[in-house]
């Protein structure tokens, strides 16, 4: 199982729970499972072409995917997916 | 009274009331405050800016939060200063400084972190937050201490001491995040979803805070005397600033303040080691690709820039330019605006400055242009990047002829008078 952490936005989708558990080999294959059992995931964070939206930031365990294969980074069991959106600096 | 209308996703176009949202419930994307300028330009007049008070509260009809205490150490309304020697230098014609470093905790953070309280406390937050690079977590521990209100910032572990020390004097908690900025910026993305009570000034309270930065383009068009420059340089951390700035400029046109309408060419300035921005500028490209930052220029070692593509928008819009400079150009930078016009600044004035003198030379920016350059922050926040560049010229004994000898084979005594006024 791969543990995915919900941000405050998304918790609508999960009946407010902030993590929730899904199966997947891929990024990729995780958040559709994830769209899979709580509906609404898919629209929100993909783009039309099926990219991550500029705004969500995904990051696997410490790093963001975008510094990895992007959807297509391999997942293995034990592995805490994050969906964080992105936030201003300074 | 203020004159918001509401918030709106920049995204997707979706409303939102203005709470302490940040960004769109529905794509993420960032939410702007909009304002009723038909209100605005009714209420605004230059008179009545001029008789407010010397800080960025002055345009307080432009600001999303209206208070008659605002939480408030003095910042803005920073001087505006006649460059002529650096301009003499890079081959320029009329250059202006826009001196920040001269704000309540030396950065133009406290402009941002001013509106951002004075909101958090109005919408009933007790507790100040923030990731920070420095800047930002020197002015959130200072307004937090002057509200009264407790504060919680995280910081990179490996940021300046001086900025360490200036964070914790303030006696809120501060926490070294072993990690980057993005990496404690992610943290804190985290945090405020378990956190919903604490104001993260540039996370759930971001809307607000953002819009401090315009009072840079407000007070450097009244400071010219209600005109707009042609030029202005702008260095880009998340990018939020430079948006702003654009977005100042254009609010004074809108609200009547100007007599011509601004055309501004926007420059962003990013140091290489970590230039996101410049790099999909010199590429053509929308696509910004996060970076790992590797730059003296601490302040602005933002690899995963939030504001970066309206950064981008706005330089191009603007007929702009945006360039990226070395770290050895960054201490070449600093070292120019202090030997030329006595300004000390830190790295990010630095960047700043060395991409104005790159642009000058480049014919980017050009000597028939009123140009203007955002220094953001002061020197004595990063004094370790100067460390075996600058010091003192000798150390000696007491004695005239130890000095004489350190002055060298041209020094002699004279009989000269000393100079005296007519």
């Amino acid at each position: 199982m791969i543990k995915v952490r919900i941000p405050a936005q998304l918790r609508t989708l999960t009946g407010g729970s902030g993590e929730v558990s899904v199966e997947g080999s891929t990024v990729g294959e995780a958040l559709k499972a994830l769209d899979a059992a709580h509906a609404g995931f898919a629209d929100r964070i993909f783009d039309e072409a099926g990219g991550l939206r500029r705004f969500v930031n995904v990051f696997l365990d410490d790093e963001d995917v975008r510094f990895l294969d992007g959807l297509a980074t391999p997942i293995a069991a034990g592995q805490t997916l994050s969906i964080v959106p992105a936030v201003a600096g300074g | 009274m203020d004159f918001v209308s509401g918030l709106r996703c920049r995204e997707c176009g979706r409303t939102y009331p203005a709470e302490a949202l940040h960004v769109c419930d529905y794509c993420f994307g960032p939410l702007e405050v909009t304002y009723d300028y038909q209100r605005v330009a009714a209420t605004m007049s230059r008179e009545r800016i001029e008789a407010g008070p010397r800080t960025i509260w002055r345009y307080a009809d432009l600001l999303p939060v209206s208070d008659a205490a605002p939480v408030d150490l003095g910042a803005g309304f920073t001087p505006l200063v006649r460059a002529d020697r650096l301009a003499a230098e890079l081959g320029l014609g009329e250059v202006w400084i826009k001196d920040d470093t001269a704000n309540p905790t030396g950065s133009f953070k406290d402009r941002v972190v001013s509106v951002a309280l004075t909101k958090a406390r109005q919408l009933g937050f007790k507790i100040a937050a923030c990731a920070s690079t420095g800047n930002l977590a020197n002015s959130v521990a200072a307004h937090a201490a002057r509200a009264g209100m407790e504060s919680v910032v995280l910081i990179p572990h490996d940021l300046e001491t001086a900025k360490v020390t200036m964070t914790s004097v303030f006696g809120g908690r501060v926490f070294a995040v072993e990690g980057s900025y993005d990496d404690v910026n992610r943290l804190c993305a985290e945090l405020a979803s378990e956190q919903p009570t604490w104001a993260f000034v540039n996370v759930n309270v971001r809307t607000y805070y953002a819009e401090g930065s315009k009072t840079l383009a407000f007070e450097v068009a009244e400071q010219l005397g209600w005109q707009t420059p042609d030029h202005v340089v702008v260095p880009i951390g998340s990018g939020s600033q430079l948006t702003k700035v654009a977005k100042g400029f254009a609010e004074l046109w809108q609200v009547g303040l100007l007599d011509e309408e601004p055309s501004v060419r926007i420059s962003g300035a990013q140091a290489e080691g970590c230039s996101p921005v410049a790099t999909a500028f010199a590429e053509g490209t929308d696509a910004i690709r996060p970076v790992k930052p590797a730059t003296i220029a601490k302040s602005l070692a933002i690899g995963n820039p939030a504001d970066g593509w309206y950064a981008l928008d706005a330089i191009r819009r603007s007929g702009g330019s945006c360039a990226s400079v070395t770290d050895a150009e960054v201490i070449e930078g600093i070292l120019l605006l202090a030997r030329t016009e006595g300004i000390f600044a830190e790295t990010a004035g630095g960047v700043t400055i060395a991409t104005l003198a790159k642009l000058a030379g480049e014919g980017v920016i050009r000597p028939d242009e009123r140009v203007v350059a955002m220094v953001t922050g002061h020197g004595l926040k990063t004094v370790e990047a100067l460390s075996g560049t600058v010091g003192p010229t000798a150390t000696i004994a007491p004695t005239l002829d130890a000095f004489a000898a350190a002055m060298g084979a041209e020094y002699e005594l004279t009989d000269e008078p000393a100079p005296r006024s007519a």
